[in-house]
């Protein structure tokens, strides 16, 4: 099952699709933007704009006009964890990317937003890179979740994954006209705090986008939620407010991020943040448990609360179509 | 019934002996000018700090339990001690030599803190 957050651009309110076809699609929208099983609730203090939807159900790649791609998000794979909440990690992964093979465009690429491990140990690492690898599944762009940095300050981590980034693993990469940038905000955290940038990678992301057209449309990936979640349980960036006051001059901003271990989104002005499932085992709703651990749900209930991420970036209208499925 | 009396007896007397040697025992340990080894536990569950202030005497060893289902660590913030990251029942131990307040914090999730006074 798929549920569907369409972002608008800030300055279209109401752009008409070309193909008038008859179909309802704020009213789709509206009730498919809660449809599906999970925890995931809508905070939105902006409106869900109506946007062209790329048509779905089509197996023919020609439904994306030229310029449009998409990709795949996965998140949270904590490969090396066997408890209650899932005893084969490695299976419910295998089970995601079986998934995202069957997805009716092929993504350009894949996003992992951290927590690839459960302790940072070598043979984890070693074991997700070969599922990874064996799965084809086409360039893999990680940023590192707090499992991932047990080592030697990050040093297992940063020895694989670390080429071409910068301090703990933060870059920034072009994929046809859209401006990717992968932040890290899982090292130094201070004592009561919550996620931390840090002042290096802060001024590395200012200067990062400084030089960019306000037209280009943003998506920023890291592991622990840039906006307020729920801070009582460390879900959210001490300094993430500072990162997106870098990118206030840009009319598209998609912030997708991981760490929660479900689904949840916010559309606040021209920014579209989002979190992904994990592949390994869902967490509880804010506040529904004693803490935000690992979650046992009864076996045939596990897949359906794991999944993965597909965006479609729609060139015509710099909107990005995020679409979450599940496994089950 | 005289069997058992004896045997009530033979095990009153060895209840004696065994207490008079711990008694003697004892002393002879703090003879020799070893103080008793206080020792504090602490259970990391609920990501919380079981006991989130504790007052203990220089000397103390606590040591840390995890019981949650994910991994925790026990950082000092003043850098004076940092443990490696404690899976599931692992456990981590330091002795504090020095009186002052310890403050500490799990890296992992640093909302977790907890302190030790040490007096």
């Amino acid at each position: 099952m798929g549920r569907i957050i369409i972002p608008g651009h800030a300055h279209d309110h109401h752009i008409h699709t070309p193909d008038e076809d008859g179909i309802d699609r704020r009213g789709f929208l509206s009730c498919m933007a809660w449809a599906g099983a999970g925890m995931a609730w809508v905070a939105a203090s902006g409106v869900l704009k109506s946007a062209p939807l790329p048509r779905l159900g089509e197996t023919s790649d020609k439904r994306l006009a030229a310029g449009d791609f998409a990709f795949a998000q996965i998140s949270d794979s904590h490969i090396g964890f066997s408890k209650d909440a899932n005893k084969d990690v490695v299976s419910t992964l295998q089970a995601a990317i079986s998934r995202i093979q069957a997805l009716p465009v092929a993504p350009d690429f894949l996003i992992h937003t951290g927590d690839l491990t459960h302790l940072s140990k070598p043979e984890e690492f070693d074991t997700l890179q070969q599922v990874l690898i064996s799965a084809n599944v086409g360039q893999v762009f990680y940023v590192p979740g707090e499992h991932d940095m047990l080592a030697d300050d990050g040093r297992q981590y940063l020895d694989r994954f670390g080429k071409g980034t910068k301090g703990h693993g933060w870059f920034s990469f072009d994929h046809k006209g859209v401006h990717f940038i992968g932040l890290v905000n899982v090292v130094d955290l201070e004592a009561g705090g919550l996620g931390n940038l840090g002042g290096e990678q802060l001024a590395w992301l200012k200067d990062d986008v400084t030089s960019l057209s306000s037209s280009t449309p943003i998506v920023v990936f890291a592991h622990i939620p840039l906006w307020s979640v729920y801070p009582e349980w460390g879900w959210g960036t001490d300094d993430g407010a500072q990162a997106l006051g870098y990118l206030k001059k840009f009319g598209s901003v998609t912030v997708l991020n991981g760490h929660i271990h479900q689904t949840m989104q916010k559309v606040e002005g021209h920014v579209t943040f989002h979190t992904a499932t994990s592949t390994a085992f869902p967490q509880p709703s804010p506040g529904s448990a004693p803490s935000p651990g690992p979650m046992t749900v009864p076996a045939d209930q596990l897949r359906g609360l794991l999944g993965l991420t597909d965006v479609t970036f729609v060139k015509r209208s710099h909107a990005l179509a995020i679409v979450d499925h599940d496994l089950a | 019934m005289s069997t058992l009396r004896t045997r009530l007896n033979a095990l009153a007397i060895g209840a004696a002996v065994v207490t008079m040697t711990a008694m003697y025992g004892t002393s002879a340990h703090a003879a020799q000018g070893n103080p008793p080894v206080k020792t504090v536990a602490i259970e990391i569950d609920n990501f919380k700090f079981g006991i989130v202030s504790i007052d203990v005497t220089v000397g103390t060893t606590v040591t840390w339990t995890n019981r949650d289902d994910v991994p925790h660590t026990v950082v000092s913030v003043k850098k004076l001690f940092k443990s490696p990251p404690l899976d599931t029942e692992e456990t981590f131990s330091y002795t504090f030599n020095e009186a002052g307040t310890f403050e500490y914090y799990c890296s992992l999730h640093p909302r977790m803190t907890g302190t030790i006074v040490v007096k």
